[in-house]
């Protein structure tokens, strides 16, 4: 069964990636209803828990199983993916849009079902992958393009942490098994936790990584709906959540996760405030927010942070489709444009409404509960960390109510529908973003622990309500110009990284053609001289020695040749000579 | 058996000029699709066995103790399978060359009888032969059907620089044959009993000649150079060959003669191996990734992915770490399956090229743009290809990469963890040089040849179309690919290991 949850988007998808424009027409009803048979596979694997043990490699054992952190996520993966694809089912999007979601949330399935780290990062590159296909849908603007190619560089650059990491549980530990990784033994366990950090870090776009996130809004909004939720950065909190034994086993990464979550959760909250970009803002939100679930995984607070990836995932998804309403119909993202978009599209702008109050940490909804037991985790941990997240939460209410302050501004005029294709997913998304939070106080089948107290409740209720009122009111605030820019972590990473690779790339090129090359010419050159000195100079010389050989040979030849002059007279005189010698010689001798 | 398949299509070039001239593309076509199965058919009935199969031993040269001896193992049978394959791909694909069409397909069935008997030979002086042979064959098809301009003179420098390989490679396997006792050229006996085990610094000297030859081949960095302009140059189906098939023959020397017979020396001088596989994997990627002309930057990506085999190697001879072999055996299989996937992403990567060529007459990238459009198919086969040489899982690529990085790293020694955790750094590079040929020569706004690109035609479509899905079926179920080589890796590593 867990096969078919994984397999059936992963092959819907690539068949209609391979049909290609054939297949158009029937790409959305073939989406939605692939979508939900997967919801309702994930709902069943979600309480039958099933796991299947197989060996991608020989001699690696590992597999696909659910357990409580996964069911979470994969009822929340295939539910989402089905109200986005209900909803760009009413938009025009043809058969390779369909295919790549499919597929995108089928790798998603695979890395939070993934039972060892091969599957686990083949999920989790796949999903980079379609991530690029889908930020750069719109493939004919370059800008679109070049976003894309930033976005998936950028997390392939931090998903080589999760090749190390595979590399050194082999080393420490002899499997690539999830469970048990904490068992490694120094140094290779401090490694597999420093390359599951960066990789986790880097697909949830936390500090340093978070400019991707900003490139990704390239995409249509039915994708960045889909990529802020329920997939890609929601894999990089789930990854820290399920490893978060090895985390704590290592003595330092917890700290650092928890520290990267908040400080995140702070400063993109920041960003998010300067924003001028309706898309913009709740992408910095997504890190910020997201940012919270990571500091839970290094607080060891799972139920908490799954409960926060479960909400968030429903109140990004709802404000994304309703700012891809706004976005197709009024043409514009800018914020100042926006006013009067909620009075216009009422069913958009109330629900719009409801996920920005959530999104705000306004009591009782969804993200009040489950943002508080992450705080309350950070408490026990230390007063300091407690402190910086419960300043992102005042962020949060303050770039929540800046965005609906101008989507229900004063502007615009008349009265516009949605399909009811477009309806339905908002208030399912609506209502979800109301009601997700309830399983803290309640429990549900999941206890969450540490339970966040009635005076954190209250604090954060009362600071939320406040800021939300206060910017409602009017009040302005005045945000640095590095908020905007997302810190300049884009051009930083240009310059430090990109620029000197490509430097480096074009120098070693020219090294290849003028040095390594260069030497292999001359020496090929060098036997041409030889021989060309062999065939000019010392040819002729040594052809002149054997030609004068000859030519002495000659001469002496000529010279013996004077007395065969065959008269018999000059022999006798001859022969007369020669004995006359001999004897001479013969006296002499003695 | 096996020698009818290797000598098959020999016997077809011999009978081709008998064949009327509309004939001879289908019969070239048939006859690298009937040795395509019955090579496949040969696999299937090996198995997964250990051992060689299909062994035949005659007296060929009895005074120095050479003979025809040929056999398949698990390092064999893929790469035969992949030789046949790329060779029915190409045949496919050159359904209709014109120029000299007859005499094309006769150096080509001439090519892959000596690359089937490289692979097959089981005697040192037996795969010589065939190994210089396929560089001469090699040079006809650069020289005369190779783009006019560039090629006589990337010919000669492919044929002098390989050829200089060969010399170095035959000074080795006499010094093989020197320090074996009795002497002989029978790489069954060699493996069995390793020469010139007590002396050192000679083992060392014959590694070093075996080390060169192979790797000028392979290529490793520095003896790459005459890589590129052959590339450029030469026909697509010819470089086809020459980068799906002729490349291996570098590596399979490495697996099939030095580890095994110099298992001392390999284990000694094993860092060397490493650094070497390790500068290599850098060095392909960066150069690669600042090439505007597409056939060069491939070449040079397959100086990149031959640098991962070299690695594995290495790291399965370096001694040390917490291994206990698994790791060791994950390297040599990811190695081999290297190999396998390399030959079919760069094979069509290659004939992707030679696509473009046909239709605008150039291979420089800052000319196009955009070209999706127009040519659907083609954008989607290249994209498909570029996937899965940057390694993306569910392709050959990812399989072979992920069990290179993996078994490198977890043999568990510094220098290993090392060498492997920074060679995990070319893959970043290999996504980042192929977005850009993704982002210039595909999407975006139309270039100056974009005009020019007409989509995929029928039979180019069926030459690449099953080299990738090939390399799918082994990235989503390598069990059988894997299962065929691991009794042959674990062999290796237990010879390296002695």
């Amino acid at each position: 069964m867990i096969a078919a949850v994984c397999g059936t988007p992963l092959l819907a998808g690539a068949l209609l990636l391979v049909a290609g424009r054939r297949a158009d027409r029937v790409a959305p009803a073939a989406g939605v209803a692939v979508a939900a048979a997967v919801l309702a596979l994930a709902v069943a694997a979600a309480v039958a828990r099933p796991a299947a043990r197989f060996a991608v490699l020989p001699g690696a054992p590992g597999g696909l199983a659910v357990d409580g952190l996964s069911a979470a996520m994969v009822v929340t993966v295939a539910a989402v993916v089905l109200l986005i694809l209900l909803y760009a089912a009413a938009e025009r999007f043809g058969a390779r849009f369909f295919g790549l979601m499919l597929v995108f949330a089928g790798a998603m399935l695979v890395t939070v079902t993934a039972s060892d780290l091969l599957l686990l990062l083949m999920g989790w590159e796949v999903m980079g992958a379609m991530s690029y296909a889908l930020i750069g849908y719109r493939w004919t603007d370059d800008g679109v393009v070049r976003s894309a190619d930033v976005a998936f560089v950028t997390t392939r650059a931090a998903d080589t942490g999760l090749y190390l990491a595979a590399g050194f549980a082999l080393a420490g530990t002899g499997s690539l098994s999830l469970a048990g990784l904490e068992a490694a033994r120094s140094p290779w366990l401090d490694l597999i936790a420093a390359g599951v950090v960066v990789a986790a870090l880097g697909k949830s776009a936390q500090l340093p990584f978070s400019f991707w996130l900003s490139r990704a809004m390239a995409g249509p909004s039915a994708v960045s709906a889909l990529l802020h939720s329920a997939t890609m950065v929601a894999a990089g909190g789930y990854l820290l959540l399920r490893l978060h034994p090895l985390l704590a086993a290592s003595g330092w990464a917890d700290a650092v996760v928890c520290w990267a979550g908040a400080l995140t959760a702070l400063v993109l909250g920041v960003v998010a405030l300067a924003q001028r970009d309706l898309k913009q803002l709740l992408a910095a939100s997504t890190c910020s927010q997201i940012g919270f679930v990571v500091l839970a995984a290094g607080a060891a607070a799972v139920a908490g942070g799954a409960l926060h990836l479960v909400a968030h995932a429903a109140v990004k998804s709802l404000l994304f489709l309703c700012a891809g309403v706004w976005l197709a119909r009024a043409g514009t993202q800018r914020m100042d444009d926006l006013g009067g978009a909620a009075r216009t599209f009422r069913w958009v702008g109330v629900t719009f409404a409801l996920g920005a109050f959530a999104l705000a940490g306004v009591p009782p909804l969804s993200l009040w509960f489950t943002k508080d037991a992450v705080l309350a985790a950070a408490l026990d941990r230390s007063p300091g960390l407690f402190a910086v997240g419960l300043a992102a939460s005042v962020v949060a209410a303050g770039y929540a109510a800046k965005a609906l302050v101008a989507v229900w501004a004063r502007g615009g005029g008349g009265r516009a529908g949605v399909p009811v294709l477009q309806k339905v997913p908002l208030a399912v998304l609506a209502a979800a973003a109301c009601v997700a939070g309830f399983a803290v106080p309640f429990g549900g089948w999941w206890e969450v622990r540490p339970r966040p107290s009635a005076w954190e409740l209250g604090l954060s209720g009362v600071l939320a309500v406040a800021v939300v009122v206060a910017v409602a009111e009017g009040r302005r605030v005045r945000v640095p110009a590095w908020g905007l820019h997302w810190l300049y972590l884009e051009r930083a990473a240009h310059a430090g990284v990109v620029r000197p690779v490509l430097a480096l790339a074009r120098g070693l090129a020219r090294f290849d053609d003028r040095v390594v090359d260069g030497t292999v010419t001359a020496i090929a050159r060098g036997g041409r001289r030889v021989a060309d000195f062999a065939g000019r100079d010392a040819e002729p010389r040594l052809d002149g020695v054997v030609a004068a050989i000859g030519r002495g040979a000659r001469a002496l030849g000529a010279l013996a040749r004077r007395p065969q002059t065959g008269q018999v007279h000059m022999y006798y005189a001859q022969a007369a000579a020669m004995l006359a010698v001999l004897v001479l010689i013969a006296i002499l001798a003695g | 058996m096996l020698t009818l398949v290797i000598f098959l299509p020999l016997a077809a070039a011999l009978l081709l000029p008998a064949v009327p001239r509309r004939a001879v593309p289908w019969t070239w076509v048939a006859v690298g699709l009937a040795n395509l199965g019955l090579i496949a058919g040969m696999w299937a009935a090996h198995g997964t066995r250990d051992g060689t199969s299909y062994e035949t031993n005659v007296r060929w040269i009895p005074s120095v103790g050479a003979g025809y001896h040929v056999g398949a193992d698990g390092l064999s049978l893929p790469l035969l399978t992949l030789t046949a394959l790329l060779f029915a791909a190409c045949a496919v694909y050159s359904v209709r060359q014109e120029r000299r069409g007859r005499a094309f397909a006769m150096l080509f069935l001439f090519l892959e009888t000596v690359c089937l008997g490289v692979f097959a030979a089981l005697d040192l002086l037996l795969f010589f032969v065939f190994f210089d042979l396929s560089i001469v064959g090699m040079y006809f098809v650069i020289l005369v059907w190779g783009h006019a301009g560039g090629a006589a003179r990337s010919a000669l420098k492919f044929f002098l620089y390989t050829f200089l390989g060969s010399l170095f490679l035959l000074l080795g396997f006499i010094g093989l044959y020197l320090g074996a006792d009795p002497h002989t050229f029978d790489m069954v006996e060699l493996t069995r009993n390793p020469p010139l085990e007590d002396a050192p610094a000679l083992a060392g000297l014959t590694l070093l000649a075996l080390g060169v030859g192979l790797g000028i081949k392979t290529p490793v960095v520095p003896f790459h150079t005459w890589l590129p302009p052959a590339h450029t140059d030469a026909p697509a189906p010819g470089s086809a060959i020459l980068a799906g098939v002729m490349l291996k023959m570098g590596a399979y020397g490495l697996v099939r003669i030095a580890m095994p017979m110099l298992p001392d020396a390999w284990r000694r001088y094993a860092l060397a191996v490493l650094v070497v596989g390790l500068v290599s994997v850098l060095y392909g990627a960066l150069v690669a990734l600042a090439q505007d002309d597409i056939k060069r930057l491939v070449a040079y990506t397959s100086v990149n992915h031959m640098g991962y085999v070299v690695l594995a190697l290495g790291a399965a001879g370096y001694a040390g770490g917490t291994d206990g072999g698994g790791a060791r055996r994950l390297a040599v299989t990811g190695a081999v399956t290297q190999m396998v996937s390399h030959g079919l992403i760069t094979g069509a990567l290659f004939l992707l090229c030679g696509v473009l060529h046909a239709r605008a007459g150039s291979y420089d990238l800052r000319r196009f743009g955009g070209v999706a459009r127009a040519a659907p198919v083609f954008a989607g086969t290249l994209a498909v290809a570029a996937f899965a040489s940057l390694g993306l899982p569910g392709f050959s690529g990812f399989v072979a990469e992920f069990q290179i990085f993996a078994g490198t790293i977890g043999t568990g020694a510094a220098a290993t963890a090392v060498t492997g955790a920074l060679a995990v750094l070319g893959i970043v590079v290999t996504a980042g040089l192929f977005l850009r040929v993704l982002h210039r020569l595909l999407l975006g706004g139309p270039g100056e040849l974009t005009g020019r690109v007409g989509d995929l035609r029928r039979r180019e479509a069926a030459a690449i179309v099953p080299l990738l899905a090939l390399s799918v079926l082994v990235g989503v179920l390598p069990g059988p690919l894997l299962d065929t080589i691991e009794p042959l890796s674990a062999a290796v590593t237990g010879w390296v290991a002695r």
